[in-house]
């Protein structure tokens, strides 16, 4: 029987690393996800977990130590936010250019300049390139179970590449929620223990790792990383089968709310999505209107195909993302569904906009607003605001 | 120091960096790197980490690695830390019983990536007391990416980012103590040594560093042929007037306690290892004689404190 | 796969995950001899074994069995020329070219 409990999200990931027990955690704290070390640590100390920690001077050398555990064969993980990430940059190339399967816990945070500590995804949007498989939560709960099938996906010999398990700051992170809990045994079942093939430890087999590649090796260096990331399509959705099975909680690329037949619809990541189905339900009920929701679960790999087939034929799309890039037009996510949809030749008409930076508040009224636009745009078929701000003060 | 160092029987061991590396003919450092492997005892297991600079692109260009043991490079300023992760999984991976094997850890950098770029995680690995050695191959200059300053090079250097000029001496500073600052850590065990007539010094602090428990840090001179601007013949000579003008002191710090390794019979002056090196060549010019006083003082004052600090 | 299996035409799917190498030493494959401009000869009758040339190789091109030093590995010797100079028996000499 699953247990039922009431935890925060940071509480929810640190209750998985103590039923997954680790080999080696090295962590620097930074606000929101401090609290996840902290109860790491607590476990080591009462003897729950014999997970070694390494209290890293920096996040730089957090995800420099978990390269090298990883490396060394052991299963190591770290966990950051923001800046932290900002700071391990160059490493989770490194990681994911390795193929170690390390499993970062990121708790989604803006990226300084100014310093905030709220919600948003400029942190791992940033790192979409980085060659990490990217999985986001919208719960406590979703959280949990993401970080549950992180080690079988990124230890799947046709992967071998790192993990990021994101949720929203404070909004997730600190808020607390009901939860249910996998037992432990089914969570040994499902983990396994890691046995890699190769690693430095290894007296019968000397193994190098990160050498100088010139450009005859580089791109085809690539190129394999490619298709590890494809590979990861099956292999999430295998996980997330087994995971069913195992729960009765059910898990893809994305999950589709109130999707069935609707017609104007919001694709997004994260927390907002409970604030989304919200506007949803209310719109349904009072109006009969079909709206729905779309809320992105693997960023990366991205799902294309998936993405523009239940997408292509609605009336008018709102991709909404949590994170500017700066490019003066759209935002990351907005830029890969759109493209997505000209791959098929979609008709929908779609507009991309920016909201919850910084931990700005998104309302069901906001929702509202962006379903009533949407309805507007299908009419009219013009978009004067293709990319705005949602719930921003002007003049 | 002790007498136990068997010339016959060191050399006689396994061979543990290979040819085919790609570093320049003369190099000082694949010099280091071969003596400190030496030092393992035969039959142990050893990871050697490294970090970005002329060795790491040189010695494992891909698919040829020079290494007999596992070898890591992450980045340039994370080597500390990279070790300190593969030393944390044998910990733990040993007290899972997923292995059996004794390993000792090993990672070299330059002074680059060691007094510079990679301070900070050096600093971290060595306070939280890993069971490592950090072994720097310290040329005094970022030779890799061409001779640029470091914190490591010499007060007057020319190099290409601080070049001797009408109005430039070469560089305004003097260099980092490294040595020194890895010892106010209280770790168990620091030194600095370089090449020296059988490689008796070298050997024996190796061998000291990597077989104490818990963190150690070794500091190598290793003479640049290219950027210190000498014959690739003369190493050894280079290392002789080193050690021999009390520019580059071999001392040892062993639980605390500073020891002197070498006091020449006769200090030599500083322009004797000044005088064959090109990057020092504009302190010979008529008008710069102050200079190389200046440079005789600040060897002076640095080998006095240390006198006074090995007899307290 | 192995490395030496492994050159500058492999396909993508021949080159190893992450770029790692499961063999020791496989630069001796590499030979950095080629770029010799001066080259040491060993005169074995002037050679008293005392080893003194052996550490100071930076290409670990001058082998040693049985506590006996060989005649240099020419494969990988660069020609740097610090033997010769450290050799206090005149055993070693250098000479132009290759």
């Amino acid at each position: 029987m699953a247990i039922r409990e009431r935890l925060s999200g940071n509480e929810a990931v640190a209750y998985a690393i103590r039923q997954i027990n680790p080999d080696v955690m090295p962590a620097f704290p930074i606000t929101p996800s401090t609290e996840i070390p902290q109860y790491v640590a607590n476990y080591i100390a009462n003897g729950e977990i014999d997970t070694e920690f390494i209290h890293v001077e920096s996040e730089h050398s957090a995800m420099s130590a978990t390269l090298g555990a990883s490396a060394a064969g052991a299963r190591a993980l770290t966990v950051t936010s923001s800046c932290g990430m900002a700071l391990m940059w160059e490493e989770l190339y490194v990681a994911a250019s390795d193929r170690l399967p390390i499993v970062l816990a990121l708790v989604n945070r803006a990226l300084t300049g100014p310093i905030n500590i709220n919600a948003d995804h400029s942190d791992s949007m940033g790192a979409r390139d980085s060659g990490w498989i990217q999985i986001y939560a919208e719960s406590n709960q979703e959280v949990y179970d993401n970080f549950l099938q992180a080690f079988p996906i990124a230890e799947d010999p046709r992967v071998h590449l790192p993990v990021m398990i994101c949720q929203d700051g404070f909004i997730t992170s600190h808020g607390v929620e009901n939860i249910l809990l996998v037992e432990d045994e089914k969570v040994r079942e499902l983990v396994g223990e890691y046995h890699p093939e190769h690693f430095l430890l290894n007296s019968k087999e000397p193994m190098a790792v990160g050498p100088y590649a010139v450009s005859n090796y580089y791109m085809e260096t690539k190129r394999g990383q490619r298709e590890a990331m494809s590979n990861a399509r099956e292999v999430i959705l295998e996980l997330a089968s087994k995971f069913e099975e195992m729960t009765g909680r059910r898990y893809g690329f994305f999950e589709e709310y109130a999707m069935d037949d609707a017609e104007y619809v919001i694709v997004l990541i994260g927390s907002a999505a409970g604030t989304c189905k919200a506007a949803v339900d209310k719109i349904r009920q009072a109006t009969g209107k079909k709206v729905g929701l779309c809320k992105i679960r693997v960023f990366r790999p991205f799902p294309e195909k998936e993405l523009a087939l239940t997408l292509k034929d609605r009336k008018a799309i709102a991709i909404l993302d949590r994170s500017e890039m700066f490019s003066a037009t759209c935002g990351p996510l907005g830029a890969e569904v759109q493209a997505a949809l000209f791959g098929v030749k979609s008709q929908a008409e779609a507009v991309n906009y920016f909201y919850g930076l910084g931990g700005r508040d998104i309302t069901v009224e906001d929702f509202e607003k962006v379903y009533g636009r949407l309805e507007e745009i299908a009419r009219t078929h013009e978009i004067p605001d293709m990319y705005e701000y949602i719930g921003l003060r002007a003049k | 120091m002790e007498n136990t160092y068997n010339f016959k029987e060191v050399m006689s061991r396994e061979e543990r960096l290979a040819p085919g590396h790609r570093m320049c003919a003369g190099c000082g450092g694949t010099v280091t790197v071969r003596a400190v492997l030496r030092a393992l005892r035969p039959g142990d297991r050893a990871v050697v980490g490294n970090a970005t600079g002329c060795l790491e692109v040189s010695s494992f260009m891909y698919p040829f690695t020079a290494y007999e043991d596992s070898y890591i490079h992450n980045a340039f300023e994370n080597a500390g830390a990279t070790l300190s992760g593969v030393e944390t999984a044998y910990r733990v991976l040993k007290k899972k019983g997923r292995i059996d094997d004794t390993f000792k850890f090993i990672t070299f950098g330059g002074d680059g990536g060691t007094y510079d770029i990679g301070f900070q995680s050096l600093s971290g690995a060595m306070e939280r007391g890993h069971d490592m050695v950090y072994v720097c191959y310290d040329n005094g200059a970022y030779m890799n990416t061409g001779t640029q300053r470091s914190s490591a090079t010499p007060q007057y250097a020319d190099t290409t980012t601080t070049p001797s000029g009408r109005v430039s001496d070469g560089k305004v500073q003097v260099r980092k103590d490294l040595t020194a600052i890895m010892a106010e850590h209280h770790i168990p065990y620091a030194a600095q040594t370089t090449f020296t007539d059988n490689f008796k010094d070298l050997h024996t602090k190796a061998e000291r560093a990597i077989y104490t428990p818990g963190a150690a840090f070794l500091n190598v001179m290793s003479p640049c042929p290219r950027g210190w601007g000498y014959d690739s013949s003369e190493l050894m000579t280079i290392c002789r007037l080193a050690v021999d003008t009390c520019y580059w002191p071999l001392y040892e710090v062993i639980e605390g306690k500073w020891m002197l390794n070498y006091v020449p019979r006769k200090k030599l002056p500083i322009k004797e290892f000044l005088r064959p090196q090109k990057r020092f060549k504009h302190l010979f010019q008529p008008g710069r004689e102050e200079l190389l006083a200046r440079f005789q003082a600040e060897v002076d004052r640095q080998w006095e404190a240390l006198l006074r600090r090995c007899e307290s | 796969m192995k490395s030496t299996e492994i050159h500058e035409k492999s396909p993508w799917q021949d080159i190893t995950e992450g770029n790692k190498i499961f063999e020791p030493a496989t630069s001796r494959h590499f030979h950095t001899g080629e770029w010799r401009t001066s080259t040491p000869v060993f005169h074995e009758e002037k050679c008293k074994q005392c080893l003194l040339c052996f550490p100071v190789c930076p290409d670990s091109s001058i082998p040693v069995k049985d506590g006996k030093r060989e005649d240099f590995d020419y494969d990988h010797c660069k020609g740097c020329g610090i033997c010769a100079q450290v050799c206090p028996f005149g055993a070693i000499t250098m000479k132009e070219g290759k």
